[in-house]
């Protein structure tokens, strides 16, 4: 025993010297554009991480290994994990901001609103891709961030719109009750304050059902309520394992699936093929292209992945998540292309990184370029409209995979962009003395 | 030889009642002040001071508001995560009710509210004990937790449900909000969990301190002695909750800048007092070994494999580190189950002795 002790002791004084000996010194590549990627593959929300996190890496990964990155500059691509938890994430900005990091992908509402006013100081721009605060879509106030194609109060809007056309006409919508399920977080909190005003607006009923995070694997008693209240339709806010959870419910308590309707972040294939053959019919919001049948990602299978530089499994290549993975970084790469251009820089900065994604126009004819015709809606950023209130696509799970279920829908722009601008403004308010904008626009 | 207190003779009261009478234990101490006062702000880079330093201090200052609690008065607490979200809300209301207050001084009286609220659910305290209070403790962390949730005035009807530190200054300096320099976050958040480690050393060998220690090693004979324990239990409940809820609104004001309700959850209870009882219950330097253990071990293990050259994936540096701390603290709670203040107080014995060990 004493020996044993005697080994701790050791163990402790080993431990305590490692601290003071192990401060680490950033290793910046030079000659390269520094990506870091907050990513989470462990935790209950690496189910949907995953595979968010593999299209990410193999898009940029695959621009390295064809093309020899972007303007002939490689990209220096990093991963920390975040486990979908604020202060790992924040902890991951401190330790690769000072890498020359040109731009932050949180992956986590809860992340991106730690970063938002840290972006204007550290001058590194955060791009949340349809998730955040929505209220950042107004880019006088909020210069750093962008977060094109869409808000989720776009969505919302979507959602509702959908609605009206299945019952031929929003003004049907009156007496209606659409039930709202919703992680008990800030990202299923967000669209309230919207869809609270449509309801007022159209005369239909909001039921709300929040799951807290921490039992969203148990939802046995919001289903309950649901099978209770009988909503006409239900509307889901889910990430992680709420979505197949929530899918199997439904399943189970026998709702009709067409008339459950999910945010393009509960549209991932495992979200909706835990429910078997019962879910048929379950709908989710989509902006990111279907299926892998897209030259571009050919290129990834061909040079990425096949090639053993990944650890995607090539089977989940063209799945809902990946694809927006893959998106999220089309998104970056053009941002960097646009800085190189604007800035005549090939290894730019996180200053040059905001102009170029401010100044972001993927047309038709780019994304064709890019080998990606039809991924996505052609998107455009504007220095005042930093998510742009681009059309959305329903899919349907036709019981194997997602199909594209309608056409491009228009989010209600004219109900949505009033709110985003006061709610801005509440936000500047409230964070007074918040920075008047100074940064220049690049179009 | 190295720790030998031979020679060094008291020859008045006022030496004998010294905080530290040991002259070895003096030097380490200024040492470390030096240290943490001028040595790591004059090297440290941002990240040092924001990712390992500052969470430090904060998870310190709460160990040590548990460790009165658990270590010296001896009562169970699964409610410390709720109770650092009272302070972290209690500031967060009153910055935006007094917005040109000081903010320091905001941060200490946001721990009055939680002491009010760590009383109330202490009271259970009088006819409860051991693991049944760790029960009612668990239901005051739901029923806050609720709370932060539930009641939109808390967090200013934010449409997120998050709380934002808005931009204030301290004596021109800014010491909040994202502009705030690492540096003096760093010695602000410092200055209060050293005041307060002083505070709690002096109050603990005092008699309020050793009447909580009566309470824990036997309150029966501690009540025959004239201790009334529900004045002492409750006042341990309220001291422990008012440190913590500083350290809780220090969390969000000097470390995070935002904080969701989650942040204050069951983990972080758990976090707390594992930190507690790997330090040592019961010690309070032992609070600050805990806190380095549980935080800065996992944040230093997640270089280690780049720093040797391997390259490996994030998700597997982050599995393994989840492993290594986990075999770590099972490791030492079988060879030493009074946690790292004791392997302290083990290792001063052996520097005692050395080179003749016996």
């Amino acid at each position: 025993m004493k020996s044993i002790k005697q080994f701790a002791l050791g163990t402790a004084v080993a431990l305590g010297v490692g601290f003071s000996g192990a401060m680490t010194t950033a290793v910046q590549a030079e000659d390269a554009n520094y990506v870091p990627l907050l990513t989470y593959r462990t935790g209950p929300y690496a189910g949907s991480g995953i595979h968010i996190a593999n299209g990410m890496h193999d898009y940029l990964q695959m621009l390295n290994e064809r093309d020899g990155g972007i303007g002939g500059v490689k990209l220096a691509l990093e991963e920390c994990e975040t486990g979908y938890n604020a202060q790992k994430g924040v902890e991951c900005y401190e330790a690769t901001k000072g890498k020359g990091a040109l731009v932050y992908n949180p992956y986590s509402t809860g992340i991106t609103l730690q970063l938002i006013p840290k972006a204007g100081v550290d001058k590194i721009p955060v791009l949340s891709m349809g998730y955040g605060l929505s209220a950042a879509a107004v880019g006088s106030t909020f210069p750093w961030i962008f977060n094109v194609p869409d808000t989720y109060w776009d969505g919302a809007s979507v959602v509702i719109k959908y609605i009206g056309e299945q019952e031929g006409g929003l003004e049907n919508l009156k007496g209606k009750k659409i039930g709202y399920i919703f992680l008990d977080a800030g990202y299923g909190r967000e669209p309230l304050p919207l869809l609270e005003q449509l309801a007022e607006k159209y005369g239909f009923e909001l039921l709300q059902y929040p799951v807290p995070g921490a039992e969203m694997q148990n939802q046995s008693s919001q289903w309950l309520n649901v099978r209770r209240d009988r909503p006409d339709y239900m509307v889901m806010w889910g990430w992680g394992a709420m979505n197949p959870t929530a899918v199997k419910e439904a399943v189970k308590i026998r709702f009709p699936m067409d008339k459950f309707i999910g945010v393009w972040w509960s549209a991932g294939d495992d979200d909706a093929s835990a429910g078997g053959e019962g879910a048929k019919g379950y709908k989710a919001l989509n902006f990111s292209g279907v299926g892998a049948d897209f030259p571009a990602l050919n290129d990834i299978k061909k040079h990425v992945v096949d090639a053993g530089k990944s650890s995607t499994d090539a089977s989940t290549i063209g799945s809902t998540l990946y694809n927006r993975g893959v998106l999220n970084s089309v998104i970056i790469a053009e941002g960097i292309r646009t800085a190189q251009e604007l800035t005549g820089k090939k290894v730019i900065t996180g200053e040059d990184m905001r102009l170029g994604l401010e100044a972001l126009n993927l047309d038709e004819a780019r994304l064709a370029e890019l080998g990606l015709k039809g991924f996505a809606h052609p998107m455009k950023v504007t220095c005042e409209d930093h998510a742009g209130s681009h059309p959305v696509f329903i899919q349907e799970w036709d019981g194997k995979k997602w199909r594209q279920a309608s056409d491009w829908i228009e989010p209600m722009t004219d109900v949505v962009r009033p709110l985003l601008e006061a709610a801005a403004a509440e936000y500047a308010e409230k964070n007074a003395p918040w920075p008047a904008r100074t940064e220049p626009c690049p179009n | 030889m190295f720790y030998r207190e031979a020679g060094q003779f008291k020859t008045s009261y006022k030496a004998d009642q010294a905080l530290f009478p040991i002259l070895q234990d003096r030097v380490g101490l200024a040492v470390i002040l030096i240290t943490a006062f001028a040595v790591i702000p004059a090297l440290a880079n941002d990240f040092f001071l924001t990712s390992i330093m500052i969470p430090f201090l904060v998870f310190s200052l709460a160990a040590i508001g548990l460790n009165i609690l658990t270590g010296f008065c001896g009562q169970l607490s699964l409610g410390t995560g709720a109770f650092m979200g009272v302070g972290a809300y209690a500031a967060y209301k009153l910055t935006s009710i007094f917005p040109d207050a000081n903010v320091i001084v905001m941060v200490l009286l946001s721990g009055v509210f939680s002491a009010a609220i760590g009383a109330v659910f202490g009271l259970p305290s009088l006819r409860i004990k051991g693991l049944y209070l760790a029960v009612t403790t668990l239901a005051a962390q739901f029923f806050l937790e609720w709370c932060f949730i539930r009641i939109p005035w808390l967090y200013n009807y934010n449409a997120s449900g998050a709380i934002e530190v808005p931009r204030r200054e301290v004596f021109g300096i800014i010491a909040t909000g994202a502009e705030a320099t690492p540096l003096a976050r760093y010695f602000i958040v410092l200055g209060i969990t050293v005041l307060i480690a002083f505070l709690m050393a002096n109050v603990l060998r005092g008699r309020i301190g050793r009447s909580w220690m009566m309470i824990r090693d036997m309150d029966i004979a501690a009540e025959l002695m004239g201790i009334r324990p529900l004045q002492t239990k409750l006042m341990a409940f309220a001291v422990s909750s008012y440190i913590c809820g500083v350290a809780g609104a220090m969390m969000v004001f000097f470390w995070l800048n935002a904080a969701e309700p989650s942040s204050y959850s069951i983990r972080l209870s758990f976090q707390v007092l594992f930190m507690v009882i790997l330090g040592g219950l019961g010690s309070l330097g032992g609070a600050f070994m805990g806190a380095a253990f549980i935080w800065i071990l996992p944040v230093i293990l997640k270089f280690v494999p780049g720093l040797l050259g391997f390259d490996l994936a994030a998700e597997t540096v982050e599995h393994a580190t989840f492993m290594i701390v986990g075999a770590l603290i099972i490791f030492f709670l079988i060879v030493e189950p009074h946690g790292f203040a004791r392997l302290w107080q083990i290792a001063k014995q052996k520097l005692r002795v050395w080179p003749f060990p016996y």
